[in-house]
């Protein structure tokens, strides 16, 4: 199996976020031994092994129905597994994690919160300096007094990216969160979720079934069809040069849909 | 909109009830009217002040209000703890939603009857009733706010470590809130409509005591002084519910004017 090592972030391409905070968290290793989940008569999953290093960015695609959802639902722990075993940082976990943080497709903020309020929603000592510390970072800092419904859709989604990162996981799973923002917010939310990427070093597992957002943002692509994995495929291009609409890029973009 | 257009707007649908109390009071002081169907306006007024001289009014209000506030905070409370509970435990649903459910069922004026062979005429007589008479409201929304919280946020609050106690106060309690304020508000009419009747039917005090009193002694001014003040009792009620449910949900855009949201 291909594990391509962790590419360099690419410069700063937010213009109004000056904070450069340094490298804080740590990714957690990810791995699938076997995993089978069934519904009923129906197995969703059939035997799936997966390793993923720690701070990999790995992009999962496939069809409706394929699996996809149910991965994330596994590793975040809201569902056990039929069989097999799932192990973080080495070790067999069951029930829901407190180092895996899930972005949700919606960014399902309580609407009865002040942003600041939503961040910080797991509270906690000195959580309110955290939570604003984040806000900074995606750059939000001025919106901690408002509520959500005068956020626009993309503010709502970096909301929900600061309160996934207040508790610094090991892990962050992204739930195709990006599916319902127009092109130029999508594109605006790729080179922020790169760059914090870059100086949280958490394992990212974004699910999504835009093939070009895959290639954009991951260092690995894993198509899972009829519940296994079906293709492992390395982004090798360098982060800086994936903007420009390399030829490789759309080379791998093809091999990718041929799979799916 | 000029001033001018603002003050008429303002003024205009005024009109109209002022023209008729001018016409009533004309009616009545003409002797078109018989003092023992319909007191002029200025008899009531008078009554009004008299009885608010001599303390009678203001005791009488005085006991209605703490009936009412007793019942609502009783039968409130109850409701409200039976829909939390209901709401949360499918165990106690089981046990408790089909039972209360059929009570809800008994028109609560018809136990009047068995109420007064219980307690007499008595202060508990009228509070039970306005205790039963709300409860059901308050049950009702509250279990209904608490089902239909999101459950793609008491998803996310789960992932995000959120035990127990903190989803219950943080995501589930403040998801029903909307529900509950308008069982609430049902609460509140049903609470002085249920006053009205059993202080007509049994009491030796209140507002429904004075009414029925002054209707002993055909003293017709008092009687509509009593209706008057059950409605400006129930506007009150409304108004502060009202303003409760703008307090609570300020976060929600419907509750905002235009002006509040910019």
């Amino acid at each position: 199996m291909m594990v391509p090592l962790r590419a360099a972030p690419p410069p700063q391409v937010q213009p109004e976020v000056q904070d450069e905070a340094p490298v804080t968290g740590k990714g957690l290793e990810l791995a699938f031994d076997g995993v089978t989940k069934a519904f009923g008569d129906v197995s969703v999953l059939k035997g799936l092994d997966l390793a993923i290093p720690a701070g990999q960015f790995v992009a999962v695609v496939g069809r409706s129905g394929g699996g996809k959802t149910t991965l994330m639902r596994l590793i975040a722990g809201l569902d056990g597994p039929t069989s097999g075993t799932i192990r973080i940082d080495g070790t067999a976990r069951r029930g829901l994690q407190p180092d895996v943080r899930l972005l949700f497709q919606d960014a399902r903020l309580l609407p009865w919160q002040r942003v600041l309020s939503n961040v910080g929603i797991a509270r906690g000592p000195g959580w309110k300096a955290r939570a604003q510390a984040l806000l900074a970072e995606v750059g939000l800092a001025d919106r901690a007094g408002d509520w959500p419904y005068v956020l626009s859709g993309g503010q709502k989604q970096r909301v929900a990216l600061a309160r996934a990162l207040v508790t610094e996981p090991g892990i962050l799973l992204l739930d195709e969160p990006f599916g319902a923002l127009d092109a130029l917010t999508r594109a605006d939310m790729h080179r922020l979720l790169t760059r914090i990427w870059g100086q949280h070093g958490f394992t990212a597992i974004l699910i999504t079934h835009d093939v070009a957002e895959a290639v954009a943002l991951a260092d690995r692509v894993l198509v899972l069809r009829d519940g296994r994995v079906a293709e492992d495929i390395a982004v090798d291009i360098p982060r800086g040069a994936r903007a420009t609409g390399a030829p490789r890029l759309a080379e791998l973009e093809r091999r990718i849909l041929n799979a799916v | 909109m000029t001033r001018a257009t603002a003050l008429r707007r303002g003024l205009v649908p005024w009109l109209l009830p002022i023209a008729l109390l001018a016409v009533w009071e004309v009616a009545a002081k003409a002797g078109w009217l018989s003092a023992r169907v319909l007191p002029a306006p200025s008899d009531i007024a008078v009554a009004f002040w008299i009885t608010l001289k001599d303390g009678s009014l203001p005791h009488h209000v005085g006991i209605s209000a703490e009936r009412a506030v007793l019942g609502l905070a009783i039968g409130g409370g109850l409701g409200f703890a039976l829909g939390l509970v209901n709401g949360a435990l499918p165990l106690a649903e089981d046990i408790l939603d089909s039972s209360l459910q059929m009570l809800r069922n008994v028109p609560h004026l018809a136990i009047i009857p068995m109420v007064i062979l219980w307690f007499g005429i008595g202060e508990e007589a009228k509070v039970f009733l306005v205790a039963v008479g709300v409860l059901f409201p308050m049950y009702l929304n509250t279990f209904h706010g608490i089902r239909s919280v999101d459950r793609g946020l008491v998803e996310m609050g789960r992932v995000y470590g959120l035990r127990p106690v903190a989803l219950y106060l943080r995501v589930i309690l403040p998801g029903a809130l909307p529900a509950i304020l308008v069982g609430l508000r049902y609460a509140l009419g049903i609470m002085w409509l249920t006053l009205i009747v059993a202080e007509t039917i049994s009491a030796s005090s209140g507002i429904g005591y004075m009414t029925m009193n002054a209707r002993e002694f055909l003293q017709t001014d008092m009687v509509l002084l009593g209706i008057i003040v059950y409605a400006l009792l129930g506007k009150l009620a409304d108004i502060a519910s009202r303003w409760l449910e703008r307090r609570a949900l300020k976060w929600n855009p419907s509750f905002h004017t235009g002006l509040e949201a910019a």
